[in-house]
């Protein structure tokens, strides 16, 4: 299978376009090499029918002519590519106007190495370790009765910044990812997910139990009337409000526009909220450095329940005097920082005392195609999936159909009654969150599907 | 070309591919955002390789590469072989074709003027003039404004001789104005908040005439601040093309999708409650509801000469007089109900495989009304404009949207504006009371720029074509407000 450059080679061509772009006279230049060997066995109804590996690698270059900027990408990565890029990004600085947001790209500041985040085994992983991944994950949901729909992928992410102000940085992660429906012919369906650095930690079998199992717990569904209700959220439907949270309110544009509901210390959560990025946990993907090759700062969003930093790239940054915490996405970057390394605080009780301790409302394993309603009040509307559980004196008496919900998760953090001392690591739409389970004390749910 | 993709296509034989497939693909892109008065992103950017799909044992595989070297292409083709013999392990109903002629020909989008030669600076301009204008109505907080070209040759080449040639190029502008004021946002957005593409040349931005429009739009999102909340209640709905399309694209596009049908996205963006015992018999919306996928929209952003398969673009019905009557389908899928591929098989780029994505699922106008008459034959009712949210079950049942503004309709007038509406109900349900679909007058060509499906994500732009509707009793008002 393919293998991906070691990423001082990446630096090493990164910093030959660097000087390509230098030669052409910028008051600043940056190059961003990003480059992926990824593969993905896709399975459904039980059998492999989809199997693809890709290689590819772009060098992203941002130049500076006084505030004027321009960003050009290619993946050609020949010296011929790399002079044109260079020529391209020049081209498109001196046509621009300029910027009086823009102060400089940034100072290198020391980055201290991210441990943990690659692993050899995943790199050497091979289409025939997945696709036996793949047969153990089928295997159990045969035995259970159930057809099991999901993938098994392994990548490798190489990622290099050389900037003409002195950064140089780099960076191999990998990472290995199993998610998996199973579903049965009365339309009962469970979900699971792993994720890992190291493939070696990723069990599909295991995944495919567990969503086997609760694919058969789910038969049978039965209909439930909208209304609020108290919920235990498993870890996967936690993660979408910790990301929304973090994308809605926490980035330092989105403050500047007015349109978060960020204030330095606002409550938000209940006491039991912590919300913080770290790009150097090891129980994370570790990340060591942004897209602009700044250090990750560990940044808190929410300490027991009060609102306390946001993220910030370099123009944000640089607009309100400050240094960036290194959560810049790849220029040109119109949207803004993002924190992509997200963790919840664990509590103290555990995933069944969650459950134990509810009087009458729902277990709700996932969240599925959610979007604000109002970004400002963080509403939120989607809906409940595979694997919902009505839970009555503490214990779960059935499953339930799928429903609506339109609920601001500003509040659901502010009920949040109790939160599991186990977290799980999962994979966002642009993120990974470390996330547990919690209880939140109401829950509003505005409509009902038909299974 | 053709000794890339011969290189690839015998190597993958050579292997053992009962059948193989090859594309190279270049796509070439720029892209400008002005955001209140700066310019936020002046980029372009170029990306090429190849993927190689190979069939064995009644299993793909699939294997692409930036590298257009000839060591770096046979090693592509290799590797599908490998894969796909990876895949043969864990089949149990092996992979079946439909017949088709091989494919030859080429196809270019509609191009008047060259998106890619017109001077940056032009663009600029224009952009930063329609932003200033926003910004220069009283209450504006922030603004956007955007300009983005792609354009994509690709060669299509497969082991049964098949060998196409196309370029196809997209061309998309927009603006938006937003303003604040304590807990809310307000934004209105021209042309709708899709990012106003088209398949066509610089002609297109020039048509659309961001500059005009700046000053109502962002008089309109400062408005909505002290706007009604819209209330909640059972209400009739005239939908604006606006708002209409991403109701198509939801609530018709994805569940005719019959690889979700059969279940392979399961695991990702779901299933379909359009199962194949509803084709032909289902009752999916009123007799006035006529839905058809169609590749050959001239200036829609499904359109082309041949898909990812080879297969020629053709327009095929999905809704016929409110029945279910057909399904975008692919070589592998249609067969297995009979049918022939309904040419919908598309693939994000040179590194993606294909997959069934809409082409442009269009709701055909209906002689008798335009939208501004179904508007005054409106007794008590709202009038919907440009998409601000969405969501659906996984098997495209029950929806929720949101709409940037609404107006209030009374004995045929439009009046009281209203902010935050929104809507939900059951797909067919919804379709059913349907009960005026405007002529061709209102029908616009909008569609979405970012539908995103499959594992790896792949993002493909979608066309869909439609007028005002209206729908009657509608849930408006959703969640506590």
């Amino acid at each position: 299978m393919v293998t991906a450059a070691p990423s001082e080679l990446a630096l090493g061509l990164a910093e030959r376009a660097l000087t390509y772009a230098q030669e052409r006279g910028p008051d600043q230049a940056e190059v961003l090499y990003l480059g992926e060997d990824s593969a993905l066995t896709r399975f459904a109804n039980s059998e492999i029918h989809q199997n693809v590996a890709e290689s590819n690698a772009t060098v992203n270059v941002r130049m500076v002519f006084g505030t004027r900027v321009g960003v050009a990408s290619t993946n050609r990565l020949d010296e011929e590519g790399l002079r044109r890029v260079a020529e391209a990004a020049e081209a498109l600085s001196r046509l621009s106007e300029e910027n009086p947001d823009f102060r400089s790209l940034p100072e290198p500041v020391p980055i201290e190495s991210a441990g943990g985040a690659f692993a050899a085994s995943t790199a050497a992983s091979t289409p025939e370790a997945r696709a036996a991944g793949a047969r153990a994950l089928i295997g159990v949901a045969d035995s259970l009765g159930v057809r099991a729909f999901g993938s098994f992928s392994t990548s490798i992410d190489t990622i290099a910044v050389a900037t003409s102000l002195g950064i140089r940085a780099h960076q191999a992660s990998t990472r290995a990812h199993v998610t998996t429906v199973a579903m049965g012919d009365d339309g009962e369906a469970g979900w699971a997910e792993a994720v890992a650095v190291d493939v070696d930690r990723v069990d599909p079998e295991a995944v495919g139990r567990e969503a086997a199992q609760r694919a058969v717990r789910s038969r049978g569904a039965a209909s439930l009337e909208p209304g609020d209700y108290q919920v235990v959220l498993e870890p996967y439907a936690v993660s979408d409000i910790v990301e929304t949270i973090a994308y809605l309110g926490f980035s330092a544009l989105a403050v500047q526009e007015g349109r978060s509901f960020y204030e330095p210390g606002k409550h938000i959560g209940a006491p039991l909220v912590s919300i913080w990025d770290d790009g150097h946990d090891p129980e994370g993907l570790p990340l060591a450095f942004d897209f602009e090759g700044v250090a990750k700062q560990r940044v808190e969003l929410i300490r027991d329940g009060h609102a306390v930093d946001l993220v910030y790239d370099s123009l944000t940054a640089g607009k309100e005097g400050k240094r960036s915490t290194g959560h810049a996405l790849p220029a040109p970057n119109p949207w803004g920082p993002f924190a992509i390394n997200l963790a919840m605080a664990p509590g103290e009780a555990s995933r069944d005392d969650l459950v134990r301790g509810m009087e009458r409302g729902l277990l709700v394993t996932r969240f599925h195609y959610t979007n604000p309603v109002h970004p400002k009040r963080a509403i939120v509307t989607g809906m409940t999936r595979d694997g919902t559980f009505l839970v009555e004196r503490g214990e779960v008496v059935g499953p339930v159909r799928n429903l609506r919900f339109t609920q601001s998760y500003l509040d659901a953090l502010a009920g949040v009654e109790a939160v599991s001392r186990e977290r799980q690591l999962l994979r966002g739409y642009f993120t990974s969150l470390l996330v547990p389970a919690v209880r939140i004390g109401a829950f509003t749910f505005t409509g009902a599907t038909e299974f | 070309m053709r000794e890339l993709t011969d290189r690839a296509l015998d190597t993958a034989t050579a292997r053992g591919a009962a059948y193989a497939e090859a594309r190279v693909v270049r796509r070439d892109e720029r892209a400008i955002v002005v955001k209140t008065g700066t310019v936020a992103a002046l980029a372009t950017s170029e990306s090429e390789g190849i993927g190689v799909r190979a069939l064995v044992d009644g299993a793909w595989g699939f294997a692409a590469t930036r590298s257009l070297g000839p060591a770096d292409v046979e090693r592509a083709a290799d590797d599908a072989v490998r894969i796909a013999r990876a895949s043969a392990t864990a089949i149990r109903r092996p992979v079946q074709l439909d017949e088709r002629r091989p494919a030859h020909g080429t196809y270019a989008t509609d191009v008047r003027i060259d998106p890619f030669a017109v001077p940056l600076e032009q663009t600029t301009a224009t952009l930063l003039d329609a932003d200033a204008r926003m910004r220069a109505v009283e209450g504006v907080a922030f603004t956007e404004a955007l300009f983005a070209a792609q354009r994509e040759a690709k060669t299509f080449a497969a082991s049964d001789g098949s060998f196409v040639e196309q370029t196809i190029t997209h061309v998309g502008g927009s603006i938006e104005a937003n303003a604040v004021e304590g807990d809310e946002v307000q934004r209105r957005s021209y042309p709708d908040n899709g990012g106003g593409y088209r398949a066509a040349g610089y002609e297109w931005f020039e048509e659309l005439r961001l500059v005009e429009q700046a000053e109502r739009v962002a008089g309109e999102a400062v408005a909505l601040l002290h706007a009604p909340q819209c209330p909640p209640g059972r209400r009739t709905l005239v939908l604006d093309p606006s708002q209409l399309y991403l109701q198509i694209h939801e609530s018709c596009g994805h569940p005719t999708e019959l690889d979700r049908v059969f279940g392979t996205e399961a695991a990702y963006a779901g299933t379909s409650f359009l199962t194949t015992d509803k084709l032909g018999s289902f009752r999916y919306g009123s007799e006035l509801v006529d839905i058809v996928a169609d590749a050959t929209a001239p200036g829609g952003l499904g359109s082309f000469g041949w898909d990812d398969e080879g297969v020629a673009a053709q327009s095929v019905p999905l809704v016929k007089e409110g029945i279910f009557v057909g399904y975008q389908s692919s070589r592998e899928t249609a067969p297995r109900l009979g049918r022939k591929s309904s040419g919908g098989m598309r693939a994000d780029g040179w590194n993606r495989i294909p997959l069934i994505r809409m082409t442009n699922i269009n709701l055909l106008p209906r002689p008798g009304m335009t939208l501004e008459q179904i508007i005054e034959d409106t007794d008590d009712g709202l009038y919907l404009h440009t998409n601000r949210s969405w969501s659906i079950d996984d098997r495209r049942l029950n929806f929720q949207f949101a709409t940037e503004v609404a107006w209030e309709i009374k004995g045929g007038k439009l009046g009281q504006m209203y902010r935050n509406p929104t809507y939900t109900g059951i797909t067919y349900e919804f379709w059913r009371n349907c009960d005026a679909v405007g002529d061709t007058s209102s029908y616009r060509l909008l569609g979405t720029p970012n539908c995103g499906k499959g594992e790896p994500g792949q993002a493909a732009h979608v066309g869909h074509g439609c007028s005002g509707a209206r729908f009657r009793d509608v849930q408006v008002g959703v969640g506590k407000w």
